[in-house]
């Protein structure tokens, strides 16, 4: 039952601030994908910036669980898979949870994109074994790893550097260049103010 | 709307919240649970118990990691499909505190509507074989921009870094050449 209400918790404040980020908001992904409106990429540098000298910072001081971290496995197929989302993801102007999240608030087109990723994760389902011959699933680069070795985790680190401080450093490093991007990079029309949205 | 410095801020409260009370975020598995579900009430014999309270499936993907997917089908009410049912509602909860999305942008948005026209059959088309790609993506890689990317790179998972590398390598010229108009 706990589980239940943290659920309902955690996932109704991330539904809330990714509305209120604009993240449910297909003109603010296509315009921080064809680089003429970085809002939401200084929000994700932010907020991983901010998660990460958290969370590191917790777990020096005991405070933060280190088993509640929960690495993903690096392969091939992470890269290919990454490149098929980023082509869907511009096409649509939808990534996965702010899809099912805009469709909430009101936006038709994201229940198509619903509907077409039901069928999209139904024919994974479907050629998985396929896939897996393939090879495309095989490790990388020894696989569930962080970048430094994090004192506790069960992970392996790619690198002996400490990995609760390596971190942090990274943390800060997302959030300078979180400040240091500029509201826009491509196509700044000379002399032209920005249409409103 | 909250300027990028707040909600950045606030984004990051949330992620750091999940790892901290429970475990990291992610939405996309949820998709292949949602079929799951579906697929298990028209033939009730694709998840199967097993003794000991384990589960396994006749399909692959949902028997893979010791049956762990087909859990989750037969018991919806787990905390990640729950996360996704709450998200629901917080996003439809702060939409309507600020009424909801504008009436000429529910269909489109509008850099899409400069760049292609006002064809609703076009724009669906378009979300409808984007997710399909999206999601297939997604479940290729073991996660999505919320698992891998955020809750990846927060952890400092070289994972994390693989996925951004790929999705953004593909979708930032994309969508340079398809949306050259501003909308």
């Amino acid at each position: 039952m706990t589980t239940v209400i943290l659920a309902l918790v955690i996932g109704g404040l991330f539904g809330f601030v990714l509305d209120r980020v604009a993240a449910t908001n297909p003109q603010y992904i296509i315009k921080m994908l064809n680089l003429t409106n970085l809002h939401l990429a200084k929000v994700i540098l932010l907020a991983i910036g901010v998660g990460s000298i958290l969370m590191f910072g917790g777990q020096m001081l005991g405070l933060v669980d280190v088993g509640h971290m929960s690495v993903k496995t690096a392969y091939v197929g992470v890269f290919f898979g990454g490149i098929l989302l980023g082509i869907g993801w511009a096409l649509s102007g939808f990534c996965p949870g702010t899809g099912v999240a805009a469709a909430a608030t009101g936006r038709k087109d994201a229940l198509f994109f619903i509907a077409g990723g039901l069928l999209g994760a139904a024919a994974y389902m479907a050629t998985y074994p396929s896939i897996k011959a393939m090879g495309l699933l095989s490790k990388i680069g020894g696989g569930k790893v962080t970048l430094g070795t994090v004192p506790g985790a069960k992970y392996e680190g790619l690198t002996g550097i400490p990995g609760d401080i390596l971190g942090i450093v990274l943390g800060i490093v997302f959030i300078v260049v979180a400040f240091a991007l500029p509201e826009r990079l491509s196509g700044a029309p000379a002399g032209k103010t920005q249409p409103a949205e | 709307m909250l300027n990028w410095k707040t909600g950045g801020l606030a984004l990051g409260l949330v992620f750091f919240l999940a790892v901290l009370l429970v475990k990291p975020i992610g939405v996309s598995t949820q998709f292949v649970i949602l079929d799951g579900i579906v697929w298990n009430a028209v033939d009730p014999t694709v998840v199967t118990q097993t003794e000991d309270d384990k589960y396994t499936s006749s399909n692959a993907y949902l028997a893979k990691s010791g049956g762990k997917y087909a859990k989750s089908v037969a018991n919806p009410l787990n905390y990640s499909f729950v996360f996704v049912v709450a998200m629901v509602i917080g996003a439809a909860i702060s939409a309507a505190l600020r009424g909801w999305v504008p009436k000429e942008e529910r269909v489109m948005p509008p850099i899409w509507r400069a760049n292609f026209g006002d064809s609703h059959v076009k724009r669906y088309v378009a979300a409808f074989v984007g997710g399909f790609i999206v999601l297939y993506g997604a479940r290729l890689a073991g996660g999505c921009t919320s698992g891998h990317m955020m809750s990846g790179m927060m952890q400092t998972s070289l994972s994390g870094y693989i996925f951004a590398l790929g999705a953004f390598g593909a979708a930032v010229p994309l969508a340079m050449m398809m949306y050259r108009k501003e909308g």
